[in-house]
């Protein structure tokens, strides 16, 4: 089990609940989990977000493990100059 | 970490003879038998309805071999689009590259030409006859947001607001992040300060304009050779608005003479692909530095609010701030970066940061270093800055009070993993010239800044050559001495000297997909993949020697660049250095290369601070940048000199945004100084030497510990200068650039202010 946490715009697709208790080892598990759960952010989360998991920021990283009791938090994708 | 032979020293780039004899090739140095010249048609209106192009009398002028216009480019759905690190709405990019229904600001692409001379392709713009419905233009990002303002796009709808409104506008999104009890939280300061801050839209101010020569075969595949910061993004956003396949166009980079973000997006790219496959002749294109600046993206322009409280022992209780950035023609400004940025450097309890998207008559911005973050920072640093002074604390030390640390969860929403603010603040308020004495009309200021940095899609092939040296292949194009930070990593790992790693910049065919340099990614992302690659080489040295001395492979070790027996049971052989390995490579199982390909994950954020002291003249209003210091965590600077260049050089565009860069546009919405003599950015004489104090708080997610740094100097430099101006006259300003006039009038205000009083 890890705690979602929701930044931003997400926020909107979930009826502005933001933390989330969700059985997951991996960050595509998550985002899996929350698109079936809120179908109005599932694309959202398609289009791409960033993912930080105990203060490291993860993009587009499926697979990337997750240790039991992590803190997860989904914000807008992250680019730069 | 045992000793590094070249991780941390300063050996000279390999590209750097060639800059220094002008051998280096760079957009505009290349050339094919029988090219073509191209010309753009650029709209002379702010905005307008195009009615008609009629391009006929322009056909048929001898020498004239192609015309483009928005009939030769199909049309694009408006979706928002995965590409690389960024989302792209292909619908606008069409509409920028080459205006259909209307031009949206002056400089907009309107038809292209290739022609067989400069003097031709000239001619025939002037005969191609556009009939434009002018429209009623909006410059200003607050005049845009009115309910009357001329509308960009009929069809706009304002995202992120519920429910959604009914009526079109120019706000294309609405943004908030936060969390907390933003009224309690004022409530408990004891001080609040609240101000309202503009700025002005800035160009990256690279000095070699867009170039590029495009050449199509009669069967539909593509060369093309440009200055870019991604060529692999090119290459995606070609073949997506010309309807080709990926396989079809090969793009290689050019030297870039500068990009600070302006060259991840195309402009000539595409026209001069359509061109040329229209003519089926090679076409190049170069914009002069006019176009560059009335047609090619800077970054927003903006209004800020910003609110904060304190209590009188120094804690911060609550922080809020409205951040409206123009996004120019098409929606896209970093408005969203610029919220979440905008208090990140502060432990914070109740904090919101609202941001708008908005467009106007102006050229679509494009991504210029940390793109957001230093107006947002600009204006949060100003007001950091007044509750010190109010509190009568150190600002400094009132920084240290409140500095985001490991564990302190950012104002936009995520932990802080091992982050470096407190060891930059820690080393500015250390630093002698934070105490060195100051004269009359003098003023000291300083500023953090904070940003992301990212990783990202990345490959990088390493062949180790038959004679032990070794080329490293690399996909995104070297702007900051990557190519020497990626050599050293390489000659670190492998254990040989830096001069017989030589790094290059493969085209498209060369290697799988690279997102561009951008983002502060390519010394952390690339040098990941050049360390996986090197040890991949390493690891198959190894099996050769095993197979070799007839030992199994874990019984062979790597030491100090050779290969050795594990101990004396494995057996007495004598060691292979690489060069050894390579001789024998085709008798002990064929050629031995590295080849990682990798989607760099665990970027680490950057954190600045800059000192500044300046001196103003009470005559003129002009501000004297004194001394200057820059301090940043780097993690680790593979290459000191290049990390120092990178703080040094976003220190003195900072000093350009604070001082005198600006758009001034007519009545009519027209740019008034297109140009470097009138678009002032600093030159060498304008500015000190810039001091440079290097933090190094490793990032563990990268093997040498990078974080990137590219990005994070131009943060501090409006703020840091803002608060020295006002230490030096009593003066907030909150409106970028203090130019003199605009500080000269300040002066003038309160002089006569305080005489009259």
């Amino acid at each position: 089990m890890v705690t979602v946490t929701l930044a931003g715009n997400l926020r909107r697709f979930t009826g502005g609940e933001d933390e989330f208790a969700v059985e997951a080892t991996t960050i595509g598990q998550v985002l899996r989990t929350l698109g079936e759960r809120f179908p109005v952010l599932k694309p959202h989360l398609e289009g791409g977000v960033a993912v930080a998991v105990d203060g490291t920021i993860y993009q587009d990283a499926w697979f990337e493990p997750l240790e039991p009791g992590s803190e997860v938090c989904l914000l807008p994708k992250i680019a730069g100059g | 970490m045992s000793q590094l032979k070249w991780v941390g020293t300063r050996p000279i780039r390999p590209d750097g003879v060639d800059k220094v004899t002008g051998r280096a090739r760079f957009g505009a140095d290349f050339s094919m038998p029988g090219m073509l010249v191209g010309r753009v048609l650029r709209s002379p209106h702010a905005h307008a309805r195009i009615r008609a192009i009629d391009v006929s009398k322009a056909a048929v002028l001898p020498g004239v071999k192609a015309i483009v216009t928005r009939d030769d480019f199909a049309d694009q759905e408006s979706v928002f689009e995965p590409a690389g690190e960024v989302t792209v709405n292909f619908r606008d990019m069409t509409r920028n590259i080459m205006a259909r229904e209307k031009v949206l600001y002056e400089g907009h692409a309107v038809a292209a030409v290739a022609a067989t001379s400069v003097a031709v392709a000239k001619q025939a713009l002037k005969l191609i006859a556009v009939d434009y419905d002018v429209l009623p233009h909006v410059i200003d990002v607050v005049a845009a947001m009115a309910p009357d303002a001329p509308l960009l796009h009929e069809e706009m709808i304002t995202r992120g607001v519920d429910p959604a409104p009914k009526t079109p506008s120019n706000v294309s999104k609405r943004s908030e992040f936060g969390f907390g009890d933003l009224d309690a939280g004022f409530a408990a300061g004891d001080v609040i300060v609240e101000r309202e801050f503009t700025t002005k839209p800035v160009h990256q101010g690279y000095i070699e304009p867009h170039a590029c020569v495009a050449s199509v075969s009669a069967d539909g595949q593509a060369e093309l050779w440009c200055t870019t910061q991604g060529h692999f993004v090119v290459r995606a956003y070609c073949a997506r608005l010309l309807g080709m396949e990926q396989a079809d166009l090969r793009v290689t980079p050019s030297e870039i003479g500068g990009g600070f973000g302006g060259k991840t997006v195309v402009y000539l790219e595409p026209l001069a692909l359509a061109l040329s496959r229209k003519a089926c002749l090679p076409v190049k294109m170069v914009m002069s530095r006019d176009e560059v600046m009335r047609a090619s993206g800077p970054t927003s322009g903006a209004n800020v609010w910003v609110r904060m409280a304190a209590t009188k022992d120094g804690r911060i209780t609550a922080a809020d701030a409205v951040l409206k950035y123009q996004a120019g023609a098409f929606q896209g400004s970093p408005v969203e970066p610029g919220a979440m940025c905008a208090f990140a450097p502060y432990d914070l309890e109740n904090v919101r940061a609202v941001g708008y998207d908005v467009v106007v008559n102006r050229p679509k911005v494009a991504a210029y270093r940390a793109p957001g973050a230093p107006i947002a920072e600009y204006a949060v640093e100003s007001v950091v800055d007044e509750l010190a002074k109010i509190l009568a604390i150190d600002p400094i030390e009132f920084r240290l009070m409140n500095a985001a640390k490991e564990g302190t969860r950012a104002a936009y929403g995520a932990k802080f993993g091992s982050i470096g603010l407190i060891d930059t603040l820690e080393a500015a308020r250390d630093h002698d010239h934070y105490k060195a004495p100051l004269g009359p009309h003098q003023g000291r200021g300083m500023a953090s800044g904070f940003w992301f940095n990212i990783g990202g899609e990345t490959c990088v092939s390493l062949a180790l050559n038959e004679d032990g040296s070794a080329s490293l292949t690399l996909g995104t194009p070297d702007i900051g001495g990557s190519r020497a930070s990626l050599a050293m990593m390489a000659a670190e790992e492998l254990g040989i000297d830096y001069d017989k790693v030589r790094p290059s910049i493969g085209d498209t065919a060369a290697l799988g997909y690279n997102f561009l340099t951008g983002g502060s990614r390519v010394t952390f992302a690339a040098g990941m993949a050049t360390v996986e690659a090197a040890r991949e080489i390493v690891t198959e040295a190894r099996a050769r020697a095993a197979k070799l001395w007839e030992i199994p492979e874990d019984a062979v070790t790597w030491e100090d660049g050779l290969v050795k027996p594990a101990g004396d049971n494995a057996g007495k052989f004598d060691p292979l250095s690489l060069a050894d390995i390579a001789e024998i490579a085709a008798k002990t199982g064929g050629p031995i290369a590295g080849y990682a390909r990798i989607n760099a994950q665990g970027a680490a954020p950057g954190f600045g601070t800059h000192i500044v002291d300046v001196e103003v003249d009470p005559e003129t209003g002009r501000v004297t940048i004194l001394r200057y210091t820059a301090i940043q965590d780097a993690g680790k600077a593979i290459h000191p000199s290049y990390v120092e260049g990178q703080l040094q050089g976003g220190a003195v565009q900072g000093i350009g945004w604070a001082l005198n860069e600006e758009y001034i546009y007519d009545a009519d919405g027209r740019m008034e100084n297109p140009g470097f003599l009138d678009y002032r950015m600093p030159v060498a004489s304008d500015v000190p030497m810039i001091d440079t104090v290097i933090v190094e708080v490793p990032n563990p997610r990268h093997p040498y510990g990078v974080r990137g740094v590219g990005e994070t100097p131009i943060i501090p430099p409006m703020a840091a200068i803002a608060n020295a101006v006002e230490n030096a006259t009593g003066i907030r300003f909150t409106e970028l650039p203090m130019s003199p006039p605009k500080v000269l009038k300040a002066i003038d205000d309160a002089a006569a202010a305080a005489g009259g009083a």
